[in-house]
């Protein structure tokens, strides 16, 4: 492990040490236990260099080598909330809920804020994360001031549920770091909607963290939708259990940010449970998205797909690993995973590295990555029907993402999806 | 009127088009046939403007629009329509879709209102229906799957939605069964009209059985070397190029 102590993470040790008593749950003896614990990993570990195997494609030094405060929220005249996408909106600015601009009544679960619960949730929070082996979750530990907190109870079909994380305009670069615990009982079903923003001319650190909790048969549906602003950036880890007969179908559209980390780890906990990962890279010059998963494959007869598609542009960098381990008891196992760029320029690249380890001997696993430009004779029979080239071109990456995207059944959060991928396009033709 | 004066085109350097010269006066259809290489298919992928043929000298015009000065799609909407001896697969990209938007954006280019998925329907099925196309070719991938004859009437199916002016069929007759020929040849004449013209590759004297053509062009090694009336397709049947290079 690698013990160089970064500037940036001793900028934030310092904020810890000043921000300890006012963080939320400093009365209560486990919580403050979790944050020294975290600290002392943190300190240890400090930011993750590109010498540590994990993090070998993406440099962190963009962000470590930038000076966070704490945010000083203000929701300027000019920013105001979209429509919700479904009935029920959860609304953080800053990593901090803001109940009046959420709307969670008739919900027909428990869902609310995690500062608020936090005297309910020991033995809950921080039950799937481990600080100890990612440093940046080590960070979320440490400093976390709220998140949402949902608890569907068995066999209540919870609906559509809309994350919505705002980050405010400020004039010195502001870090949050949102706790989400999501828990599904006995054949529940949700459907959350996560959805990030920020402003384009403020640097800021998202730094949240999910814990994902699925009973016997639940079934939940997590169509993430990165757009933070183009000075962002987002370093975001999901813990995911998933009991017997469970399906966890997580999307991810990475379509904003400078720097974005979307890491997944998945446990497929139980016999017959499922777990999708898909997603979306969508990058312009200058942007940086890494697509980090590791899935374990803990018990006999599940399945797993994992299709993931980068549309790189510019001078942009797109990664994506994808670990998938079988466990011995893991008999029946069928595993899939595919991870697919499409160059639209030169000067991008992508780094891909998929890897296998299978103990059990009876299991159908595949994996399979490809990098292309797009096909001269494709666009040019699209343009001699008369379609003009921004068009053709904008048709053969939608076809190129297709396949990702089509895994995405329910009907909200593909429309959520397919309106994040059209709104970049738009920007591409702007 | 397509006009074509000394054209010379080459590929990776190379001259493959030495100076054609060819005339498809309005409402005329004209056959070109010609041994494999001679530069048939050079010739409609410089008339629809592909990249990588690059023209060294010569011009092309469509009713007094040069041709050469446009955009693949421009030239599309100017009303050349180019049916790909090897039609491409468009994975992802469904058929209907692709049909639709290259209708529209003919259609925009033409000053006439967009066509709304209903409206597209109703007008694709009678197509469908006129090509003995099941609907099913509607809801695919543009030509994924799709056998080497039914391509070709998707082909077809494409020419007859955007109605071009100019319709250059390449080799639209190979791979397709007798039934398909008659189908697709009366496609071809369905479109016959005073402001339409065709130029018709084909290496097979029978699909000029049922499209009549005004005139044959033999091409060979880059050049028109002979033009004659329909009778000429039939003597090359008989006699191949040989005589016609002996001609030359
Ligand atoms: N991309 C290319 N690179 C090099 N040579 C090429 C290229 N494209 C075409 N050619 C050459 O140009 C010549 C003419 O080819 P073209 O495809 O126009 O012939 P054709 O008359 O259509 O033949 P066929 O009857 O077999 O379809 C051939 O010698 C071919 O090898
Ligand atoms: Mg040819």
């Amino acid at each position: 492990m690698n013990t160089v102590v970064h500037s940036g993470a001793e900028g934030f040790l310092h904020r810890f040490e000043g921000l300890r008593a006012r963080l939320p749950g400093q009365r209560l003896a486990w919580v403050q236990a979790l944050r020294e614990a975290a600290a002392a990993q943190f300190r240890a570990a400090g930011f993750p260099t590109r010498r540590v195997e994990a993090w070998k494609y993406t440099d962190l030094r963009p962000v470590s080598d930038a000076a966070f405060d704490e945010a000083l929220t203000i929701l300027g005249d000019g920013d105001t909330l979209p429509a919700p996408r479904g009935e029920r909106r959860a609304v953080f600015v800053d990593g901090r809920f803001r109940e009046e601009l959420s709307q969670l009544d008739g919900a027909g679960f428990a869902v609310g804020s995690l500062a608020e619960q936090l005297p309910r949730l020991e033995g809950r929070l921080g039950a799937l994360a481990r600080p100890a082996e990612e440093p940046l979750v080590a960070l979320n530990s440490m400093l976390f001031e709220d998140g949402l907190v949902v608890t569907v109870p068995a066999g209540v079909a919870g609906g559509v549920l809309e994350l919505r994380s705002l980050a405010s305009r400020s004039e010195r670069p502001a870090a949050f770091h949102p706790r989400h615990l999501i828990r599904l009982e006995a054949g529940a079903s949700l459907t959350l909607i996560e959805e990030s923003t920020g402003p384009e001319d403020t640097r800021y650190l998202h730094n949240p963290v999910f814990e994902i909790e699925l009973a016997e048969g639940a079934v939940l549906t997590h169509a993430r939708i990165q757009r933070e602003g183009v000075k962002g950036f987002q370093l975001g880890t999901v813990y995911a259990r998933i009991e017997s007969g469970a399906t966890y179908d997580n999307f991810t559209l990475n379509a904003g940010a400078r720097l974005v980390r979307n890491e997944i780890h998945a446990v497929l906990a139980g016999p017959k449970s499922a777990c999708h990962m898909n997603g979306a890279q969508l990058l312009r010059d200058g942007q940086h998205a890494d697509t980090t998963t590791v899935l374990d494959h803990a018990a006999p007869d599940c399945a797993s797909r994992q299709t993931y598609k980068t549309v790189l542009q510019g001078k942009s960098r797109g990664v994506f690993q994808g670990k998938i381990h079988v466990h011995q008891v893991a008999q029946r196992t069928d595993g899939y995973q595919m991870n697919q760029a499409l160059l639209l320029s030169p000067d991008a690249e992508i780094d891909s590295k998929p890897q296998l380890e299978i103990y059990a001997d009876d299991v159908k696993c595949s994996h399979g990555a490809t990098v292309g430009a797009l096909d001269a004779d494709q666009l040019f029979y699209l343009r001699a029907r008369g379609i003009p080239e921004a068009k053709a071109r904008s048709i053969l990456v939608e076809a190129f993402l297709q396949e990702a995207i089509e895994g995405v059944t329910d009907e909200t959060a593909r429309a959520a999806l397919d309106s994040a991928v059209a709104g970049w396009w738009e920007k591409e033709a702007a | 009127m397509l006009r074509i004066e000394g054209l010379t085109a080459e590929v990776d350097g190379k001259p493959i088009l030495k100076g054609i010269d060819l005339e498809v006066p309005t409402g005329e259809v004209h056959a070109i046939m010609g041994p494999n290489g001679s530069g048939k298919s050079t010739l409609s992928y410089v008339l629809a403007g592909r990249e990588g043929y690059e023209v060294t000298g010569g011009s092309a015009t469509l009713n007094g629009v040069d041709l050469l000065a446009l955009e693949p799609e421009e030239r599309a909407a100017a009303g050349v329509f180019l049916a790909f001896q090897y039609p491409v697969e468009l994975p992802g990209v469904g058929n209907a879709n692709f049909l639709r938007t290259a209708l529209n954006a003919i259609r925009r280019g033409k000053g006439e209102a967009e066509l709304d998925a209903m409206q597209f329907l109703k007008l694709a099925r009678a197509r469908l229906k006129e090509l003995q196309m099941s609907e099913d070719m509607l809801k695919r991938g543009v030509n994924v799957g799709f056998s080497g004859g039914e391509k070709k009437r998707n082909e077809v199916l494409q020419m007859a939605l955007l109605r071009p002016s100019l319709a250059i069929l390449d080799e639209t007759d190979s791979g397709l069964d007798i039934d398909a020929l008659k189908i697709v040849a009366d496609g071809v004449n369905a479109l016959r009209a005073p402001d339409f013209a065709a130029l018709v590759i084909t290496h097979y004297q029978r699909l000029l059985d049922y499209i009549v053509p005004d005139k044959v062009h033999v091409l060979m090694q880059g050049r028109i070397v002979q033009t004659g009336g329909p009778e000429l397709a039939k003597q090359l049947e008989a006699s191949g190029y040989a005589s016609v290079q002996a001609a030359a």
